[in-house]
Parts: C-alpha cells; structure tokens; sequence
C-alpha cells in the first residue's frame, strides 16, 4: 500500500503546555481514518503542524514518502480546518478561481464541486451572504478541486444544525465511497464510528490508540437479557465461565463476555435451564465505549 | 510569478475598496496635470503657474515625483489591509493549507508592491513628460532626459514606503492598528529628531543620524523642489536671502532605502515562519 502521510515522533508545546507529545502514526492510501478526542487534546494542532500552518517543536512529518516538499505536497490535499476561511467579499466561483490558481490546477472542475455540494445556485453569491453550513460545504468543494490523494477535515460538522450535519456527512460518505482517503479530526464518536475504517485516539496530546476500529478493543461484545425468572437469569449468568460482569439496569441484564459465545448458542443453554427469554440481543461495544474505557484504563 | 502576481490581483480587484483605492490613487496622479491650469487673471494681476517654469524640463522630474509621492498614502491603506485582512479572515491560513508556501505567500505581496511602484513611476514619467512637453521653455532631448534618477529614487522611495507598509500589516494583523502605527511612527521619528537636535549634536549631525531612519530616509530621497524654482529663488534674493541648497539623489541615500525595504521584507517572512496560525 502507499503511505500517503508518516508522523514521527512529533511534539509541539505551547509554553509549559504539551498539546503534542512524542505521536507518530501513518496513514495508508484508500482508508479512512478517524482522529479521535476529546476537545484540546491536539487534534488539532496536530493537523495544523502537517498543514504547514503550525511549527512543529521536534520530530518530524514527511508526505507521499518525503518525495516532495511539504508546500508541493499539499497542494495534492484538500484540508479543511475549523471554521471555513474565504474572502468575504468574493463570491463561491471567484473564490475557488482563486484556490485552482494557489493549487495550480485549471478551472474547469469548479461548476462539478459546487454540484456536487449542492451549491451550484448560489455560486454567484459572495461568500458573506452564505449561512454556516452552506459555508462549510463551499469549504469541501474547495478542498476537492484538485480530486485530492486525501482529504483531511476538521470537525466538519461543528455548529451545524441537524440538517446541516447530515448533508455533511452524505457528502463525505460519498467522497469516501469514490476511493479518496480520509483523515476525519472529531470528538464525536458517532460520527467517526459511521465512517472510519482506522482510528487514531489521543488524549491530552498522547496517543492511546492507532490502528483499525475494530482492534481497538480486544472485546467480544455483551449480552442484553430479560427473562421471566430474571433472578435464576441471573444466578445462571454469574456461574457460567464465559461471562465477567453482569449488570442489572431497568429490569434488562447486560452480560459482559469474557470470550466468544454465540446469541443461539446461549439461547440453546437458557432454556435448558428452563429460564424462557422474552429479550435477547448481543452487542458490540460502541466507540463511544471503547474508548471510555480506553481512557480509563490508562488513567489509572 | 505571473501566478503569484495573479493570485494578489484576484484578491485585490474583487474588492470594491480596494479597486476605488487604487483607481482614485491613480486618478490623484493624473490629476497633477491640473497643476496647469491654475490661472489667475484678475485685471492687472496675471498669474498662470504653468508658466512659472514649473514644468521645465529637466525640473518637472523633480517637482513631478515630489508631489506625487504625497499620494502614496492612498495605495498605504490597500497595501497594509491587503495584508492585514489576510489575518482577520484567517484567509492566509487557508492559502497556506492550499498550497501556497510562506516564501511564495511574502513574495507574492511584495511583486504587488513592486508592480504599484513600477506603474506610479511610469504614470509619473508619462503625466509629466507630456506637460514638459506642452509647457517646458526647453525641449531639446538631452535636457528632457536628464535627471531622470528622480524618477529611479521614486520608485525606490514608494517600494520602501510600501515595504513599510506590508510589514506593519503583517506585525499588527489589523489594518486600523497599522495605520495608526504608522502615524506613530512619522511622530516618533520627530520626536527623536528633537532628541538628538536638543541634548546631542549640531544640525548638520542630526540630519545625518536621522538619515538612517525609515520614513526619513525616504523622505530624504526627493528633496523639496520649492527652492529650486528662479521665482522663489528671485524673491529671496530681493530679500537677502540665498539658498544653497543640495538637490541631488545620492546613492548612499538610495542605498538606506534599500536596505530597509530588505530589512522589512525579510522581517514580514521571518514574522510569519515563527508564527503559528
């Protein structure tokens, strides 16, 4: 596979503050990728410092294998930081003009972004006039003039409304369906668990976690039981070997494994014991979770 | 650097404030032709500037490029909110996550720079030969080309000033402030003249210490023309007086000007390398 980005050792302090501390990570064509954290733990002065805007203070970052400049190198990268960031004054067309000059590349894509984010209306308006989310999706038409190696997007989805969120993140599921690499910076866990294939978790500036999603928990899931004799569920669970923790919460038992088991297989054990389920479902672990519990067990 | 100087004009020209800016600035340096046309005829009094040998050649260079260095202030405020507003739309951040390296970034606005300076200087060259050449008492060719250096030390003057500009902006971020600042600074530079005049050295010392201070440094490329003019000139003498007066642009006085104009270049490159967007 090709490594379109490799992070080294990377550390940036602000002062006495570590936002990075010694990360490395790298990212693989074709995969999208989730930055996860909660809010200040380095997402994304992270991203700032590959994007050319932030100085690193140690390690080091190279693109497309260090073939070329950091500068040449982005301009094969979309990136969207923040807040969307156009000249107020211009309008869509006049702006992206600008950024196909920037990017080096010819103008004639401009009309099919904007389509392809729905934007095609307005794009004789100046940039003012714009509300948020229509902002944030100029913001993605911008960063995929160039059909980018990668598109890297920074809480793409921050302050929008419901809708606002959803067309986001119908646009990003169709660049991700179309092959293109995505680096996604969020705290919302749901919203990387929709889309990433890979994760990278960082707290505080460390990272805790890189690799793919579902790696990240050596977990087997749970069970959530109700039965008509839910004492006996109960005591039968705490006996059998393959269960850790059980949990009792609004009359539904959720059982923890320890290894694999499988719903029929459990089912098929219940009964006989001659405890009849009325409720019966297994689960795997949400990121959200996860990584709670990731971040718990390196705290303590 | 066609592409960078592309880049700025797109930026520059979709700007209603900026595109009157420039257009009135360069309305303002055409408008020195109308110099020509004041003329008082009030019975006997008959006064017609034209005529007062304002636009002889080889003079109008000097008095030309003088006058119009005063309108420079008007291409100051684009240049130092073209840099300023880079900041407050976070705009610059955005053009160096599309590509567009630091180096390229600075470099980009100093050839705007250089090309404002460039066209005043031939809009100048331009205005003022064809009002030597309907009103100069001297047409012949070597003396229309002669002291032509104060046409080379306008634009020295204006990339400086300009320089000056871009810099502030970069340093202040916000274009109200860096203009302010800069009227701070033209104070400054008096207040330390009064200094140095008052507790330190005689005249001629002070004119030499404070020839290495930017603004004045520029000023001091075009001196004032007033002077050189036979019907001021004739008025003193009736009066006693006799200027001896030094005209010329001197390279060492050039020289000053370049250095700051490098100075405040790199240091706009230097500032934004060590800043963190």
């Amino acid at each position: 596979m090709n490594t379109i980005l490799t992070v080294t050792n990377l550390t940036k302090k602000f002062g006495p503050l570590v936002a990075v501390n010694d990360l490395s990570f790298s990212i693989e064509k074709g995969n999208v990728y989730g930055i996860l954290g909660p809010n200040g733990s380095g997402k994304s002065t992270t991203l700032g410092i590959i994007l050319n805007v932030v100085n690193k203070t140690s390690g080091s970052f190279s693109w497309f294998n260090g073939e070329t400049s950091t500068h040449e190198a982005l301009k094969k990268v979309g990136a969207i930081i923040e807040r969307p960031n156009f000249y107020p004054y211009m309008t869509a067309i006049q702006n992206l003009r600008l950024v196909c000059k920037i990017k080096e590349v010819s103008e004639e894509k401009i009309e099919e972004k904007l389509a392809l984010v729905g934007l095609l209306e307005r794009k004789n308006s100046k940039f003012r006039t714009y509300s948020l989310g229509m902002k944030q999706r100029l913001a993605i038409a911008s960063a995929l003039l160039n059909d980018p190696e990668i598109l890297i997007l920074d809480e793409p989805t921050n302050g929008l409304d419901p809708e606002g969120i959803h067309q986001i993140r119908e646009i990003i599921k169709k660049i991700a369906n179309q092959g293109t690499t995505i680096l996604l910076a969020s705290h919302l866990l749901d919203e990387v668990e929709k889309v990433c294939s890979h994760v990278v978790i960082l707290r505080k500036g460390v990272k805790l976690y890189a690799g793919p999603v579902d790696g990240l928990l050596a977990s087997h899931g749970y069970f959530v039981l109700a039965a008509n004799d839910q004492i006996q569920l109960k005591t039968f669970l705490e006996k059998h070997a393959s269960f850790g923790k059980i949990e009792e919460f609004n009359g539904l038992l959720t059982a923890y494994l320890k290894e694999e088991l499988d719903a029929g297989e459990l089912n098929k054990l219940v009964m006989d014991q001659g405890i009849l389920l009325s409720h019966l479902v297994k689960r795997k672990e949400s990121l959200e979770e996860q990584f709670l519990t990731l971040t718990k067990n390196r705290q303590s | 650097m066609i592409r960078l100087l592309q880049i700025e004009f797109i930026k520059l020209w979709n700007n209603r404030a900026s595109k009157v800016l420039i257009l009135s600035y360069f309305v303002l340096l055409t408008s020195i032709a109308l110099v020509a046309a004041i003329k008082f005829d009030i019975g006997p009094i008959k006064f017609h500037l034209a005529e007062q040998g304002i636009f002889n050649f080889p003079y109008i260079w000097h008095f030309n490029t003088f006058i119009t260095a005063f309108f420079k202030l008007f291409l100051a405020i684009v240049i130092v909110s073209m840099m300023a507003n880079e900041y407050s739309n976070k705009t610059i951040k955005q053009n160096l996550i599309d590509g567009l390296s630091k180096k390229e970034f600075i470099l980009s606005k100093f050839l705007t720079v250089l090309t404002f300076a460039a066209i005043s200087t031939i809009f100048v060259f331009v205005v003022s030969l064809i009002l030597g050449l309907a009103y100069s008492d001297y047409n012949e060719f070597s003396i229309i080309f002669s002291d032509l250096e104060f046409l080379l030390a306008f634009f020295i003057k204006l990339v400086g000033f300009f320089s000056f500009c871009l810099f502030l902006g970069i340093l202040v971020k916000r274009s109200a402030f860096a203009l302010g600042f800069l009227f701070l600074w033209q104070i400054l530079e008096g207040i330390v003249r009064g200094l140095i005049r008052w507790k330190l050295l005689d005249g001629t010392g002070t004119d030499f210490v404070m020839g290495f201070f930017p603004l004045n440094s520029m000023f001091n490329l075009i001196k004032e023309p007033f002077t050189r003019l036979s019907a001021v000139q004739n008025v003193a003498n009736q009066v006693g007086e006799s200027f001896k007066l030094d005209y010329h642009v001197y390279f060492h006085e050039v020289l000053i000007v370049m250095v700051w104009t490098g100075i405040f270049i790199y240091g706009s490159y230097a500032l934004l390398k060590k800043r963190d967007l």
